[in-house]
């Protein structure tokens, strides 16, 4: 059943409209919440939805409980190739929780925690922006890793980061949910403005697989759920671009690279010169690469999980 | 006058960014920072700072800068993004008033804040030029973030008719307000009534603010109207009103009117026939602090910022 969430009237014979498709079967109480879009450029989420629903309408008979889809947080954004609230210029992630008495766009936020409150599991679907690619995986606090982490295995995930608190990341939808009580997970993977359907499809089996881990879904088959590697800060290596250029890369995504491989050289086109090469500052696996080109200095090239620091906990 | 480049960020295909600090007086004590535009359509931030520069050029002329004691103001830090018409940084779109204290090894912004940053900690007192994300006009203010560091008796020292006490909420911890302030610089932020546009008596409110300040903090010696006895308000008492529905928005007072409770400071219309479709009233006798400007308003957006009469006073 498709429902609203939360409406604003925008100024030309036109309504902001948060919607979610509620599928609920069986007499259990037990939700489910997968929620995207809050990103405009982030379309990773969307296939899911698309794919998650199509299945459980089809096998409505075998759910007990209720799961909730949320593809667009920000539909504006989405129709627009916007990041933000078009009008405002404001990352819908740093506007959590939200006020009933704030801004259009805080009021939007309180409405969508209220109704996402009180849900069993919350899965927030983020793809990469536009700059970088990345494999499936979850990201969480440490704080919040004792409780989120035995979720986080079952969805099928490669990488699970378990990163230091940063008081500026408070006004995200899954800090918010996660202080409510609501355990939330953050899923990031692929690119920005692009759909991975093999992706989609591995995270779509972990979230089966955590259907049926709840007891909200019986009699279905689901494929073998990969091991996630989970690592914590210190096991991450950056590579910021050493200057600014055109960057191609040297290496596939998602390889396992050598410390001191070159992962891509940073060119000028201008004078047909290399202005730098991007080196691995350690071993490990590719875990993001940086799809856009052009860069300047500072720009993210990439993120290698060390090798070394690795546990299989 | 000492015309400095704090901080260099090269690009493949413009020329680099310099960010330029204008010095004055003794540079070797770090006495008070004035920041300009650090997002692209901030022309009014940086026009105030490029009139403090003239107006400081003169006092230095003069002998009128306080023997040691050392001014600095950099105008603008995002030239990049405001030629070519975006508020945040060009390629990314992230905002550099985002990453503060900023990291060196990290990404763009990040380099542009620490870069920066690195230049401007250690000031005794920082005073940013801030612009507020949504269209509209404020009455020329002073605001300052109440942290554990916050020391607020320099707010009525810019003798501006109201200053405004601001409790962080997490997203202003990546601010340069509040980071001058964990890095013990009293930090204020200056909120003229414009951003994208000049306004000529909005800017001479806010730079004889910013030398009132140097003034009564024996910085220069200026003669200058005392300004203001300067109302010190909380902005949590501020009454916010917000309309009602979207359409067409008609203002119908300015800043710094009084309005009477029941008073209609608004209308909104519907954008096809011209139909009233909300008649904004004035909750209570108040000032109107802020008004929304723009043609078009979404529901739920914050049309008046108003301050009671009842909580102005003296402080």
């Amino acid at each position: 059943m498709i429902k609203t969430v939360s409406q604003a009237g925008l100024a030309v014979n036109e309504k902001l409209k948060i919607q979610k498709n509620s599928i609920k079967n069986g007499n259990s109480q037990k939700r489910v919440c997968i929620v995207t879009g809050t990103h405009g450029d982030e379309l990773e989420g969307q296939y899911i939805c698309y794919a998650l629903g199509k299945y459980l309408e089809k096998n409505t008979d075998k759910l007990n409980g209720t799961v909730d889809i949320y593809p667009a947080l920000n539909p504006l954004g989405i129709d627009s190739i916007m990041r933000g609230i078009p009008g405002y210029d404001l990352d819908m992630n740093r506007t959590f929780p939200g006020t009933e008495s704030g801004t259009m766009p805080e009021m939007i936020a309180h409405e969508i925690l209220e109704d996402i409150e009180g849900a069993d599991i919350c899965i927030d679907i983020h793809a990469s922006n536009i700059f970088l690619r990345e494999i499936p995986q979850i990201r969480m606090s440490v704080p919040t890793s004792e409780t989120l982490l035995p979720y986080a295995k079952m969805l099928n995930v490669d990488f699970v980061w378990v990163h230091a608190s940063a008081t500026v990341l408070e006004s995200t939808l899954a800090h918010s949910l996660n202080s409510a009580g609501t355990k939330t997970l953050v899923v990031e993977m692929g690119v920005g403005m692009r759909i991975t359907k093999e992706y989609c499809l591995q995270l779509m089996d972990g979230i089966l697989n955590l259907l049926v881990n709840l007891e909200m879904l019986t009699d279905v088959e689901i494929p073998k759920i990969r091991e996630p590697i989970v690592s914590l800060d210190g096991a991450v290596g950056f590579i910021n671009s050493p200057a600014a250029g055109i960057f191609v890369p040297e290496i596939s995504f998602g390889s396992t690279v050598e410390k001191g491989d070159i992962i891509g050289k940073i060119v000028n086109p201008l004078t047909g010169s290399t202005a730098e090469n991007a080196v691995a500052p350690c071993s490990g696996l590719l875990f993001t690469l940086r799809e856009y080109p052009v860069v300047y200095g500072g720009s993210l090239i990439a993120r290698i999980l060390r090798q070394e620091d690795n546990n299989n906990d | 006058m000492i015309e400095k480049t704090i901080f260099v960020l090269e690009s493949v295909y413009r020329e680099p960014l310099e960010v330029k600090a204008f010095c004055f007086g003794d540079m070797s004590r770090k006495t008070i920072c004035i920041m300009g535009a650090m997002r692209g359509n901030e022309i009014q931030q940086m026009y105030v700072c490029a009139r403090l520069v003239q107006e400081l050029k003169k006092l230095e002329i003069n002998g009128q800068i306080v023997k040691n004691t050392g001014i600095m103001v950099i105008p603008c830090a995002n030239y990049h993004s405001m030629n070519i018409g975006k508020r945040f940084w060009a390629m990314d779109n992230t905002d550099i008033n985002r990453m503060f204290p900023g990291y060196n090894l990290g990404e763009t912004t990040q380099r542009i804040a620490d870069g920066i940053f690195t230049e401007i900690q250690g000031f005794e007192y920082g005073i940013q030029l801030a612009s507020f994300y949504q269209s509209g006009r404020f009455l020329t203010h002073i605001k300052q973030m109440v942290t554990e560091f916050t020391d607020d008796d320099g707010l009525v020292d810019f003798g501006l008719p109201y200053a405004l006490k601001r409790t962080p909420k997490p997203y202003d911890t990546t601010t340069l307000n509040y980071n001058w302030q964990l890095w013990n610089t009293k930090a204020y932020s200056l909120f003229t009534h414009s951003t994208d546009d000049m306004k000529e008596d909005s800017a001479d409110n806010a730079v004889n603010a910013i030398l009132r300040f140097m003034k009564n903090r024996g910085i220069i010696n200026y003669s200058i109207h005392p300004g203001y006895v300067t109302s010190v308000i909380n902005e949590s008492d501020m009454l916010q009103v917000h309309s009602p529905c979207g359409g067409i928005c008609k203002i119908k007072t300015k800043i710094g009117d009084t309005v009477e409770r029941g008073q209609v400071v608004a209308e909104i219309l519907n954008p096809l026939t011209c139909e009233v479709l909300a008649e904004i009233k004035a909750p209570e006798k108040s000032t109107v602090f802020f008004h929304f400007e723009s043609p078009l308003i979404v529901e739920g957006t914050v049309i008046f910022k108003l301050i009671k009469n009842d909580i102005i006073r003296g402080d």
